[in-house]
């Protein structure tokens, strides 16, 4: 089992951050972890980058890790119920049960080939007890102190609301940065409504690399998700489209970031992204 | 509930199934066409049984596919209802795996096919499939929002044949008195306007009989 990222426990040092107030004049101390540029262009914010040391978690299906377009995963686990319907976390030893994880993990590696992949899998022990599934792996997630974690999935049970968002604000105050597949349906659900996490549409250009800032919340950026070759299940290559593509374009642009600017919250990394969106930064 | 009650919504009930299945394969039909494509299908989620169940089938296999049932949350229609996230897949064929999955469980393996959760208020019903529409033309996220209305469509159908089972067998539940009172309605309705006034006076001097009955 994964251990949690020491670095992600400690760093930075908390005496250099102001925790709940500021005296006067100490405005000047706060040691911010990264110096920004007059302009952030996509040279600084990834330029050279391979997503190297960046920890990511794939919440879906599992992940076919035989598949020469996704390369080594780390670990991978499974969330099940236990017998008192407690969710307990197993090693994973059935792999993909639908495709869609092992596609989500190829995107990621083939933009920020470098970076750690782990499978957290979340589907195939029935539909009843899957929202508590879902939370259960997004738990494990945060505490495992990923650095960025693929949520190609929501739930639309309000019951389910509350615990989630306050996952995800301890998740954006751990540093590990959630970005979460928006609906194209007209429906309440979540987590992807939550600001605290990164929420993904789809456009329909061909280049991975473009995406663009929605000023129109609560969608927040639109990435690829139109006519995408992925890995599927068996060694495949399959043409899919969906918000749930579109999703790990943005994952993997975060990890490469995160591989060049470590220290990065996700306030910072957000803003990297508004910067060199190609409608703000024109994909400079 | 009272008797009274138990009639009328027993009035409601009786024959509406087979109306809503109706609905149900309208829209399957009107999706298949749309989209041009070799077939379409809706899957109800049975939660009781944790099994999606083939519900209505326009194209190949509608005779024989309907009320197969299969586990909810593997396969393309269970991710999609697990994580409610609509799907489109071309050559799907390319997985074997897949491939012989679905031959297995229909008979008819498609080249590609869409997939969008039906969601009603939080709750989700089913999914809707559309299998080998024509690769002519990239798919684009106009026929996404396409998929999506139709979901709409075919989510309210859903819920309406879930309501009109849950009543029926609510009111099987509650003995033959509600179930004769269901049928004489449901009668009644079908005759025309003289002839239910007479129904009616008869039913009244009936309820008077008995009412007498039961004060003596």
């Amino acid at each position: 089992m994964a251990q949690p990222d020491p670095d992600k426990e400690q760093a930075p040092p908390q005496e250099l951050r102001p925790a709940w107030s500021l005296p006067a004049g100490a405005g000047a101390d706060i040691s911010l972890p990264v110096e920004w540029p007059g302009e952030v262009t996509r040279d600084w914010a990834w330029g050279g980058s391979t997503g190297k040391g960046v920890r990511v978690c794939i919440l879906d299906s599992g992940v076919d890790a035989d598949h020469p377009l996704v390369g080594k995963v780390e670990e991978s686990v499974a969330v099940s119920l236990g017998e008192n319907d407690e969710p307990i976390v197993t090693a994973d030893t059935e792999g993909d049960l639908c495709g869609h994880g092992t596609a989500c993990a190829g995107i990621v590696r083939s933009l920020a080939p470098d970076c750690e992949l782990t499978s957290v899998r979340v589907l195939g022990a029935g539909f009843t007890g899957s929202g508590d599934i879902l939370l259960a792996g997004l738990r494990w997630a945060v505490e495992q102190g990923f650095d960025v974690v693929n949520m190609s999935l929501s739930t639309t049970k309000r019951q389910f609301a509350g615990i989630l968002h306050e996952l995800t604000d301890r998740a954006y105050f751990r540093r590990t940065v959630l970005v979460a597949s928006a609906h194209n349906m007209p429906v309440e659900s979540y987590p992807w409504r939550f600001s605290s996490v990164i929420s993904v549409g789809s456009h329909e250009e061909p280049d991975p690399l473009t995406f663009y800032y929605n000023p129109d919340p609560p969608v927040e950026f639109f990435a690829r998700g139109v006519d995408v070759e992925v890995a599927w299940t068996g060694g495949a290559r399959i043409r899919c489209t969906g918000n749930s593509f579109a999703t790990p374009h943005m994952t993997a642009l975060c990890a490469l970031v995160l591989g060049k600017h470590p220290d990065l919250t996700p306030f910072q990394l957000k803003s990297v992204l508004y910067l060199t969106s190609s409608n703000v930064g024109g994909g400079r | 509930m009272s008797e009274d009650l138990k009639a009328a919504v027993a009035a409601g009930v009786i024959g509406s199934e087979e109306t809503f299945r109706s609905l149900l394969q309208s829209v399957v039909e009107v999706a298949r066409a749309i989209f041009g494509a070799q077939a379409s299908s809706i899957f109800l989620l049975d939660e009781e049984n944790d099994e999606l169940v083939f519900e209505a089938i326009a194209g190949p296999g509608a005779e024989t596919l309907i009320g197969q049932r299969f586990p909810s949350s593997t396969g393309i229609a269970g991710w999609v209802l697990v994580t409610r996230q609509p799907i489109v897949i071309e050559d799907v064929t390319e997985d074997p795996r897949f491939a012989k999955d679905v031959a297995e469980t229909t008979g008819y393996v498609p080249k590609g096919l869409m997939a969008v959760p039906l969601l009603n208020d939080e709750r989700v019903l089913g999914v809707l499939e559309v299998l080998d529409r024509p690769q002519r033309t990239q798919f684009s996220l106009v026929e996404m929002d396409l998929l999506g209305l139709f979901a709409n469509q075919a989510a309210i159908a859903l819920d309406l044949l879930r309501r009109a089972r849950h009543a029926e067998a609510v009111l099987a539940a509650s003995g033959e008195g509600a179930d004769v009172l269901a049928r004489l309605a449901t009668t009644l309705e079908s005759l025309d306007e003289e002839q239910r006034a007479a129904g009616l006076r008869m039913l009244a001097a009936t309820e008077e009989v008995l009412k007498r009955n039961e004060g003596g």
